[in-house]
């Protein structure tokens, strides 16, 4: 009895420094984050314009007074004026609130496409960089297949056999960036399996999964997140350019591809919301790109 | 030796400007060299020494700048030279050998391009002219078959060769100072006392002002002169070699030389003395004297002043308080005692644990043909470990030494079953092992575990340090899971960290640290059989002898049974009972250490003994050199292995016949025909 509330005693303290240790790592890595960025401008202003997009975007619905839907054939093609800051584009449906409703699809369906690139990616990539041998050689050359055709060629095959939807813009996108986020996965592992911990790990007899998820896959972290970031504004722009082909999300959603290919018929008449659209796909792309780019850059600066 | 100074150093002081703040790496370092002076720069890793070589020829980087101080080359200050002069300079009158001979040549260009090229550029010599002079200096340096070697690219010559190749280059157009880095430090010990002999011989004959970077006590009184001890980004210590040997006044010099394990001591009779704590990273210098932290004789005036380089006697500059005390008495240094070993005498055989009958390690040569993939042609192996048997029995420390390539590893990594054998039996306790790890059940994984090379890659950067040792303790359920945590911390004070080191990252350690933790989470599980694949050779000296006799420590209180694989066959004395030296994947003699370790030697063992480097600058050198590299263990040279390059080779049988191991006492046993007479005659 006396032992026992000793190790009461003694347990719980240890519990909560062990707690109190994993919340202060966690704190000094995110501090670790941000002095990497507030080092490198190039990464700010990247986060600045892609978090002007995320503000806008989530609360859209506070910062339009239209919705993006609603169509006033009384004013058609106006140029912007105070009712309607960017103006109205062919079917009277303000461009501003079009615009911001725009960025919420964007904003979701190109990290959601991404996310799901890297699960398949990594699934496929650490087993092949871990084994080697005619694993990773068949995985790779199926892989291949893929990126033997031009990306916007592919998403156009899956998109028309699929039909356009949301999710099968997801859906092709994700597919898309399988093969890469595979082949990058891959030359990580077959790095990282080298190493001297990972031979420690077999010599405690663990699985060849948990080798791969718990000393592998987190040391692989680094390359990943800045070819997410990357590959977020890839995706954005294909998003763009899926509903500039008529193949992004069907009308009358609002979506920044589906406003330039539906304005640029009237480009002569008003210019506004393809000139708007586009700028927005590109201060988008280029924020993150800048970011992603700048994270790269200041992290291996002084290695 | 004449008196013209060749380089002068002044008061230099060199930074690097980092995200946070400027780190002043050098202070004051002030040095002179004359012509045909070696001047020996050691210390530990992070000292400045390679900083202080490098703001010679400007390659600091990027971030890196002279702060103050002069450097004088021949009378001309060489700072704020333009880019221009500088490279004039460079390459014809200061040259450069650098670490990893592999990666100063380059791969795509034939070696009497690439050695013709600052013919050409410093002299304006002609195609034709250069090779000749290339010829020439390949000749010099006694590169084996010198016509053959000008038209072969880096990739077809051994580790030596290159290193000859870039001496000879770095001497091409008789420069009047050579910086050496480490020159010597990635090659075999065979390897590197063959090449300190031609630096050594060069130097006499071209009278070069030389800077020998390196952190082996050894290998600089070998080469050098004159030494100077950096510590911390500031010289200590500067003398003559033979004052720096035998009579050193500053306690990091004194400590450097008994932190080194003797190659001619026996285990039991000689206790290291590491240097305790670490080198303070250059922007948390102390205050007072730098080294007082980790010295036993400091005083109140150590810690409050900074001592100055001061000349106590011609030659001879000491910074140090207590200099003047020293002279006239030297230091005694606090003796610490370790545990008796509980087996120092137990000469009667204990119970063998682990036995390998006719082991074989093979791994295929990739196909290179078509014919071969489709299997058309004989596949060709490795012979990495090519019929091997030999006991280790319980309690006791098997040592395997050899160059690299000899298989030494490959044995260790079959043992532990991260290597599938080719043919053989492996035995443990009684238990077949030749199986690999996969298929073995978890109680023998647990029973034998490995403390590994390279400290930078044996931690999991992503985890902190006491969830790696937990992650093999839930593993084998060794205790409860609610004492997970005290026994990390057991674990920790066992290699003597403290508890605060579970929370800390990988990253935060240094080398030594991380080494500890490997080995507390190798004998986590409580091992019956430890195997220790060259666990020092990644560190510093001060930190080698820390972490060797940790193992030792470990060893006599646990009565764990260990194997060291090892180059350094100093350290395999301090540490074993019995050694086994193995060469191109057979083992050339096996037994007792100190039968080993005295005649009569195998002709290779009494070559690897006589390429030790050792501390004192008035030995001669040996006449027992290796010459030409090991061969390849896909086509092994027929009748005993040794022959392409023993020196002792008596005729036809050596190249017919496969040498037996012969018993010539009870517990010592070597393959070689030559008689046990003329094995007694060969001499070291």
């Amino acid at each position: 009895m006396n032992s026992q509330s000793i190790i009461n005693q003694s347990k719980s303290p240890l519990a909560w420094s062990d707690l109190l240790f994993r919340i202060n790592q966690t704190w000094k890595k995110i501090r670790g984050f941000f002095e990497l960025l507030w080092a490198s401008p190039t990464a700010m202003i990247g986060l600045a314009m892609v978090l002007i997009w995320v503000f806008l975007a989530i609360f859209a619905p506070a910062l339009t007074r239209y919705s993006p839907l609603e169509q006033d054939y009384k004013n058609i093609n106006k140029s912007p004026s105070a009712e309607h800051i960017l103006g109205t584009d062919h079917l009277g449906r303000d461009v501003y609130s079009r615009l911001l409703f725009g960025a919420r699809t964007i904003l979701l369906l190109g990290p959601l496409s991404v996310v799901v690139a890297l699960i398949i990616g990594i699934a496929l990539g650490l087993p092949a960089g871990y084994y080697t041998g005619w694993l990773d050689e068949v995985i790779m050359r199926i892989l291949d297949t893929f990126m033997a055709f031009p990306a916007i060629l592919l998403y156009m095959i899956i998109i028309s056999a699929l039909g356009p939807s949301s999710m099968n813009v997801v859906i092709a996108i994700a597919i898309g960036g399988i093969p890469g986020i595979a082949r990058l996965v891959r030359a990580l592992t077959m790095d990282i399996r080298t190493r001297e911990y990972v031979k420690a790990a077999k010599l405690r007899g663990d699985s060849d999964f948990t080798i791969m998820v718990r000393e592998i896959l987190p040391n692989c972290r680094g390359p990943l997140i800045v070819d997410f970031l990357m590959r977020i504004g890839y995706a954005a722009f294909y998003i763009g350019t899926l509903g500039f082909l008529g193949l992004g999300l069907p009308p009358p959603t609002p979506d920044w591809g589906g406003m330039v290919q539906e304005g640029h018929t009237h480009m002569m008449a008003n210019i506004w919301p393809v000139l708007s659209a586009t700028l927005a796909i590109v201060s988008l792309v280029v924020g993150l790109n800048l970011f992603a780019d700048g994270l790269r850059e200041e992290s291996m600066r002084y290695q | 030796m004449s008196s013209e100074i060749i380089l002068q150093l002044e008061n230099l002081a060199i930074s690097y400007k980092t995200r946070k703040n400027i780190i002043n790496a050098v202070r004051d370092v002030s040095f002179s060299i004359k012509r045909g002076e070696n001047l020996g720069l050691v210390g530990e890793s992070g000292c400045g020494k390679s900083t202080v070589a490098y703001s010679i020829v400007n390659f600091l980087g990027p971030n890196g700048f002279v702060q103050h101080g002069n450097i004088t080359f021949k009378g001309q200050p060489l700072q704020n030279k333009p880019e221009k002069e500088l490279r004039q300079i460079r390459g014809a009158d200061i040259s450069m050998v650098y670490q990893e001979p592999m990666s100063a040549l380059n791969p795509s260009m034939r070696i009497q391009d690439q050695m013709a090229e600052s013919l050409i550029t410093h002299r304006g010599m002609g195609k034709k002219e250069a090779y000749s002079e290339v010829l020439q200096a390949l000749k010099q340096v006694y590169m084996p078959d010198a016509e053959g070697t000008m038209t072969r690219y880096p990739h077809q010559l051994s580790g030596g060769q290159q290193q000859r190749v870039l001496i000879a280059t770095a001497l091409l157009n008789n420069p009047s100072l050579l910086i050496m880095d480490e020159p010597t430090t990635a090659l075999d010990v065979t390897v590197e006392a063959a090449v300190l002999d031609l630096i050594a011989e060069l130097q006499d004959r071209y009278q070069t002002a030389t800077l020998y970077i390196s952190h082996n006590m050894g290998v600089v009184a070998r080469v050098s002169h004159k030494v100077a001890v950096m510590y911390a980004g500031e010289i200590v210590e500067l003398a003559d070699a033979s004052t720096i040997f035998h009579k050193p006044l500053h306690p990091y010099t004194m400590g450097l030389m008994r932190c080194l394990p003797d190659v001619d001591s026996p285990k039991g009779t000689r206790q290291l003395h590491p240097i305790t704590g670490r080198v303070p990273s250059p922007d948390q210098l102390p205050v007072g004297c730098i080294f007082s932290p980790r010295c036993e004789f400091a005083q109140a005036v150590c810690l409050e002043g900074h001592p100055l380089l001061e000349q106590i006697t011609q030659d001879h500059q000491i910074r140090c308080f207590r200099a003047t005390e020293w002279q006239n008495q030297k230091p005694t240094f606090s003796e610490e005692k370790l545990a008796e070993p509980c087996h120092s005498n137990k000469i009667e055989p204990t119970q063998p644990l682990l036995g390998l009958n006719d082991v074989k390690v093979y791994y295929p040569v990739p196909f290179k043909t078509v014919r071969g993939f489709l299997g058309l042609e004989k596949r060709q192996y490795v012979h990495a470990v090519d019929g091997i048997n030999f006991q280790v029995n319980k309690g006791r420390t098997l040592g395997i030494v050899g160059e690299s390539g000899c298989g030494k590893s490959s044995i260790a990594r079959a043992i532990v079953g991260l290597e599938s054998i080719f043919g053989g039996k492996m035995e443990f306790v009684g238990l077949d092992i030749s199986k690999p790890i996969s298929k073995r059940s978890i109680a023998t994984i647990q029973q034998m575990q490995m403390v590994f090379q390279d400290p930078n890659s044996v931690l999991n950067p992503s985890y902190c340090v006491g969830d790696q040792i937990a992650f093999t303790l839930r593993r084998f359920r060794s205790v409860p899971k609610n004492q997970i945590q005290s026994e990390v911390e057991r674990l920790l004070l066992a290699v003597k960290l403290d508890e605060s080191y579970y929370y800390r990252m990988p990253r935060q350690l240094s080398g030594g640290e991380k080494q500890r933790i490997g080995i507390a989470r190798a004998i986590a599980s409580n091992p019956g059989l430890l195997i220790c694949d060259e666990p020092v050779s990644a560190l510093d000296v001060s930190v080698q002898a820390a972490v060797l006799n940790l193992l030792l420590e470990i060893q006599t209180k646990q009565d764990t049974t260990m194997i060291l694989i090892s180059h350094d066959l100093s350290s395999v004395r301090f540490f074993s009972e019995d050694v086994a030296v193995m060469y191109l994947g057979k083992i050339v003699e096996i037994g007792d250490c100190e039968a080993i370790y005295k005649p009569p030697y195998h002709p290779y063992t009494a070559a690897l003994l006589a390429a030790v480097p050792r501390p004192n600058p008035d030995l001669p050198a040996s006449h027992v050199r290796l010459h030409g590299r090991v061969p390849s263990a896909v086509n092994p040279p027929s009748g005993c292995r040794f022959h392409t390059r023993c020196p002792f080779k008596i005729g036809d049988i050596c190249e017919a016949e496969e040498p037996l191991l012969r018993h010539l006492s009870e517990n010592h046993s070597i393959a070689c025909h030559l008689t046990g007479d003329q094995l007694c005659q060969i001499t070291i």
